[in-house]
């Protein structure tokens, strides 16, 4: 169910104002079949880019992009996409009706549809919100039926770009906690782009941490902590650091 | 915070807001209606005060009874039948011109370049300047005051489906891409509710538009039945309360679809999905 996924040597470069942009130079990692893997890196580093490129929204200037071992092909692969907007959802759709919209696409009976849509609220905890339409819900509550949509049509990899960076801090923790749960239930391979050290650390099995102008790996950083992974203990401290020390900002 | 007072949260604003929009629907009602009464009181005036003569500004009693009478032997009926039917026929082959174009303006830059300065040269055009020439082409009937209400209809419609599938968010197409959605469930599962928002502003103007344009057809390019035609008939006979009755029913018809039809349209659809000020929220 879970696919692997390769950057070959992937670059895009693109011209505005007729100057031309290296965004991402030469940037090769691997996520293995039900590994969450954190893209971590200050803004402007290109990880939102590099995570389009894997959605398939953007094709690379140079290199490949594979999902489970086959190249990219626009419409038909097998991603889940989570973005940082909490706008993603459908107004027009109820929340469940949202959850939906994959399986709907790949023409899944109107019954299992609905059946299939209520677990994966319930998973996120918001089975009781089931035909409540999107603007009645809070930004946090909204960005869990975003994940329960993304997951729901059973995608072989699951792409989030910073969803929880517009949320308050507590509702951000909660958030993390809930992702972890639900990857530990899933086990999707994950990719998450955030700039934030503690999140990372919080949800990745690995770093890959990313230099800016142009985007290139700078370091890749394995966390083997137990989950669920306690923020205060001192490895997770001591993990911290290491990838700050990366980043140059201790 | 918790579940449990995430839902206080989002539902209590709501009840409040029900107590609120009552008095919001019945105030301005009594103020429209007081307005009205006004304006009738003026009239009736206005008309009693001997500055023309009755004949021309009957009273409000003389309009009434011509009102009656045109109830009574069931002719207004057919007029009115006859203009709603070309408006909604009118209408309807607006819509299907308008909708296919404008989705396609919206989504495609060779489209909008293509159909783009025709439009710029045809929308500042009354209808009504065209109804001689249509009488020219088809006579007087049917096919020229349904042309006319579709010529009226049509760009207003066009420019807000045009506009409204261009400004959609676009995160909703990623969000629908990435689902697997192909070309044609893109168009009808997401650009459509979309930008459905800016298509019934369409519709409204576009009614409006067909609504002052088949009344001024009918007086042209009608045969028989119809509002405007009732209109122009009386006016052969001098018959003023026949044509002032005539506007009274023209009025109450066109208030009713602006403040019933259109307002249930939009609370069924776009008030619903909290969509209400344009596509973005």
């Amino acid at each position: 169910m879970a696919k692997r996924i390769d950057l070959r040597h992937v670059t895009l470069r693109y011209i505005t104002d007729s100057r031309e942009v290296l965004a991402v130079d030469d940037v090769s990692f691997t996520v293995a079949e039900s590994e969450f893997l954190c893209l971590l890196g200050p803004s402007g580093c290109g990880k939102t880019t590099i995570m389009n490129m894997i959605a398939g929204f953007l094709a690379p200037t140079k290199g490949d992009v594979l999902i489970g071992g086959a190249d990219l092909d626009g419409t038909k692969h097998d991603r889940g996409v989570v973005f940082q907007d909490f706008s993603q959802l459908f107004p027009w759709r109820t929340a469940r009706r949202n959850v939906e919209f994959g399986l709907e696409m790949r023409n899944v009976p109107a019954a299992e549809r609905k059946r299939t849509a209520l677990e994966f609220l319930r998973l996120v905890g918001l089975a009781d919100f089931a035909d409540v339409y999107p603007h009645q819900l809070s930004g946090g509550m909204q960005q869990r039926v975003a994940i329960a949509r993304a997951i729901a049509y059973s995608p072989g990899v699951l792409l989030m770009d910073e969803p929880f960076a517009a949320l308050d801090a507590m509702t951000r923790d909660e958030m993390q906690r809930l992702v972890n749960d639900v990857w530990q239930e899933t086990k999707k391979t994950v990719v998450y782009v955030t700039h934030n050290v503690a999140e990372a650390v919080y949800l990745g099995d690995r770093v890959v941490v990313l230099d800016a102008h142009p985007g290139r790996v700078k370091a890749e950083i394995a966390l083997d902590l137990p989950r669920p992974r306690d923020p205060l203990s001192a490895p997770f401290v001591d993990a911290q650091r290491r990838i700050l020390s990366q980043l140059g900002m201790h | 915070m918790t579940v449990a007072s995430q839902q206080v949260a989002a539902i209590e604003p709501k009840a409040n807001a029900t107590v609120r929009s009552r008095r919001r629907r019945v105030v301005p009602f009594v103020r429209g209606a007081i307005a009205i009464a006004v304006l009738l009181a003026a009239w009736e005036y206005f008309a009693r005060s001997g500055i023309f003569s009755q004949a021309i500004t009957p009273p409000l009693e003389t309009i009434a009874s011509a009102l009656i009478a045109m109830v009574a032997d069931g002719s207004i009926f057919k007029h009115t039948l006859a203009t709603m039917l070309r408006v909604a026929i009118g209408l309807v082959i607006a819509l299907a011109i308008a909708i296919p174009l404008g989705m396609l303006m919206g989504r495609h830059a060779t489209w909008e370049r293509i159909l783009r300065p025709p439009l710029a040269v045809l929308m500042p055009i009354p209808s009504l300047a065209w109804v001689p020439l249509v009488v020219l082409w088809f006579g007087i009937g049917n096919v020229a005051t349904v042309l006319i209400v579709v010529y009226a209809s049509t760009f207003s419609l066009l420019y807000n489906v045009w506009m409204g599938v261009k400004t959609i968010n676009s995160i909703w197409v990623r969000a629908a891409q990435a689902m697997n959605a192909e070309r044609t469930r893109l168009f009808t599962h997401v650009i459509w509710p979309a930008a459905l928002p800016s298509i019934i502003t369409g519709i409204r103007l576009a009614f409006g538009r067909a609504w002052i344009a088949v009344i001024g057809g009918e007086l042209l390019a009608s045969p028989q039945w119809g509002l405007g035609k009732l209109i122009f008939d009386a006016k052969e006979y001098l018959n003023a309360d026949v044509m002032l009755a005539a506007l009274v029913v023209i009025g109450v018809i066109g208030l009713f679809f602006e403040r019933v039809v259109f307002q249930l349209l939009e609370r069924a659809t776009v008030n619903r999905w909290g969509m209400a000020n344009g596509g973005q929220r």
